[in-house]
């Protein structure tokens, strides 16, 4: 796809998380708003997959660390072809395959189970593992959220993938600068964010999450890293597209009125 | 298998009911990890996993036969739940390996939402389990791991009374698709011959035909719960023997089969007895067949020896004893 296909594709999406989360009232929006162009690059463009076969040995995997972002991964798995685009309407409800949280034993197209936080890299190594144990070449790509990062066990995965050389994955931190209580940086510190992960053997690379090219860009540098796990911090803005939404931690998890739905998608173009 | 008659001694009333073939020691955790030598040689998609402990949890063992198919992962018991996780979303059959009090407590989560919650099948192989850990004390004993794993929704409990058993076990957890805890303990124990030859999963082994009384017992201690049924005997008290290696899922068909002929139970695990055997048992009796129960293990209090714990024989028959008198 052209960018410009991409920015479309993106707009339709954000249309999609803002309809699933007001239809729910319930979920998460500015996570998933900020997220977009990352799953519409990796999905539309980046990663090999075929929605006719979800689980295509040779496809490239994806997991949603920040797994309360499934507004964001559902939309683009209906879009492709996963299943239904109706069964967005039954987002968080009970008895739908669209859980609160990927639940990969339901939903066609989610790779691993996530919900709770810094579960996705150490899950992702493993799979990453496999296929180096194999000798299959896709790669496996994870979205963490940033505060997510400030759970301990994103640190062991990241030792662990640097002992045995895990360069076929390509994790992004969602660099939002906001948590649930706020800003990450009182909430607790993440700077120097790209640092750390390099004193732990990582190659990174500090890019605008929003920005196409640059996503795609660290992608294919990522893809041909010898030895060296990949983390990409894409720094975004939550609630990304829709003004009022934007950078307000409100949006973190609340689900908009009636009014508010209409203003959202007013701004998203329809 | 021959059993000397019983001659009490006040030295160790214990040792009196063990016939002389069976007057053997062996780890079971080294069950556990023969057992996975030999799935090796004969299953490529099986791997191990070990967070620093594999001396002690005899995976080295493994590691040597098997170098390419160990994976060290350091202290980080986390991140090996959900490592393993991801190799079995792949495809293999990876065993994560360390001691009882990490895998259940350390890394509850990951084991509840990296494996149990998806169905993975990961096996997680727990050494140095209950008291018999040596001389780590209780910060290493792993004493409400079956209370914690029996409320993951998924989970297998598989809780082996000897080297032997411990092996059959872990062969069956492999055969079976699914998340499953494989028990093991420190310690050399007592070989029971009556464990030996068949495993099946959710299936109790009814070792002495169930009487008036009936003791339910897992792991280790169904030693202690033979010598005490021999014990009882010699005074006309007939308490049959229920072992019962697999926790989760409970046989609840032989537990009602023998609540019919019983007229109560004493439980026995090395285990605490809040959330374990016995409340397990409870549970389903309560619900199908109420008999009184007496359950034999953990109390919250803080020692380190079996027969401190009450975890001997002699207990054993001093609750049937009990029972029988009300």
């Amino acid at each position: 796809m052209r960018v410009e296909q991409l920015e479309a594709k993106a707009l339709e999406i954000r249309r999609s998380i803002i309809e699933m989360v007001y239809r729910a009232q319930s979920g998460h929006i500015g996570g998933s708003l900020g997220a977009t162009e990352l799953l519409v690059a990796l999905y539309y463009q980046a990663m090999r997959h075929d929605p006719r076969q979800p689980k295509w040995d040779l496809r490239d995997r994806f997991i949603l660390s920040k797994g309360h972002c499934t507004p964001v991964l559902y939309a683009v798995l209906a879009d492709c072809g996963y299943f239904p685009r109706p069964d967005l309407a039954t987002f968080r409800r009970p008895g739908s395959h669209l859980q609160g949280h990927p639940y990969a034993a339901k939903t066609p197209g989610v790779d691993a189970s996530t919900g709770t936080l810094g579960l996705g890299i150490s899950t992702g190594v493993g799979m990453a593992l496999a296929a180096k144990l194999r000798g299959q070449k896709h790669r496996v790509f994870i979205l963490c959220g940033d505060g997510e990062i400030q759970e301990g066990q994103d640190w062991e995965a990241a030792m662990f993938a640097n002992k045995y050389k895990i360069d076929n994955v390509i994790a992004f931190v969602d660099r939002n600068r906001l948590q649930t209580d706020g800003d990450t940086e009182r909430v607790m510190p993440l700077d120097p964010l790209a640092p750390k992960w390099e004193a732990f053997g990582w190659r990174t690379e500090e890019i605008d999450g929003h920005d196409f090219p640059s996503i795609l860009g660290a992608i294919e540098r990522a893809s041909t890293s010898l030895g060296q796990p990949t983390m990409i911090i894409a720094r975004t803005t939550k609630g990304k597209g829709v003004p009022f939404m934007e950078n307000d931690n409100h949006w973190h998890g609340a689900p908009p009125t009636e009014v508010q739905y209409r203003r959202a998608m007013e701004a998203l173009g329809e | 298998m021959e059993l000397r008659p019983p001659k009490f001694s006040t030295a160790a009333p214990w040792r009196l009911w063990v016939s002389e073939a069976a007057v053997e020691y062996k780890q079971t955790r080294q069950g556990y990890v023969d057992a996975l030598i030999a799935l090796a040689a004969e299953d490529p998609r099986v791997l191990v996993l070990d967070a620093d402990v594999a001396k002690a949890s005899k995976t080295c063992d493994f590691e040597q036969a098997f170098p390419d198919r160990f994976f060290n992962c350091g202290i980080q018991e986390q991140n090996m739940m959900s490592v393993a996780a991801g190799l079995a979303i792949e495809g293999f059959l990876p065993f994560a390996t360390t001691f009882g009090v990490f895998a259940a407590c350390r890394a509850a989560d990951q084991v509840r939402n990296s494996i149990a919650y998806p169905k993975l099948n990961v096996k997680i192989g727990a050494t140095h389990c209950g008291v018999t850990t040596g001389g780590d004390g209780a910060s290493h004993q792993a004493n409400e791991d079956i209370a914690i794993l029996r409320a993951i929704p998924n989970m297998t409990i598989l809780v082996p009374g000897d080297y032997e058993e411990a092996r059959l076990a872990t062969l069956a957890a492999a055969a079976f698709v699914g998340p499953a805890y494989i028990r093991a303990g420190r310690d050399n124990y007592r070989v029971v011959l009556e464990l030996h030859g068949r495993f099946e999963i959710g299936k109790a082994k009814v070792l002495r035909p169930v009487g008036e009384w009936t003791i339910v017992s897992t792991g280790i201690l169904t030693a202690e719960a033979l010598e005490a049924a021999g014990i009882l005997e010699e005074e006309g008290i007939h308490a049959g023997v229920i072992h019962m290696p697999t926790i989760k899922p409970l046989d609840r068909d032989c537990l009602l089969a023998a609540a019919r002929g019983s007229r109560g139970f004493v439980t026995v695990e090395e285990h605490s007895i809040l959330g374990g055997l016995g409340e397990a048992v409870c549970g389903v009796l309560a619900e199908e067949m109420p008999r009184p129960v007496a359950r034999i293990g953990m109390r919250d209090t803080a020692d380190e020896l079996l027969t401190k714990f009450g975890l001997r024989a002699v207990n054993i028959v001093e609750s049937v004893r009990r029972l029988a008198a009300r």
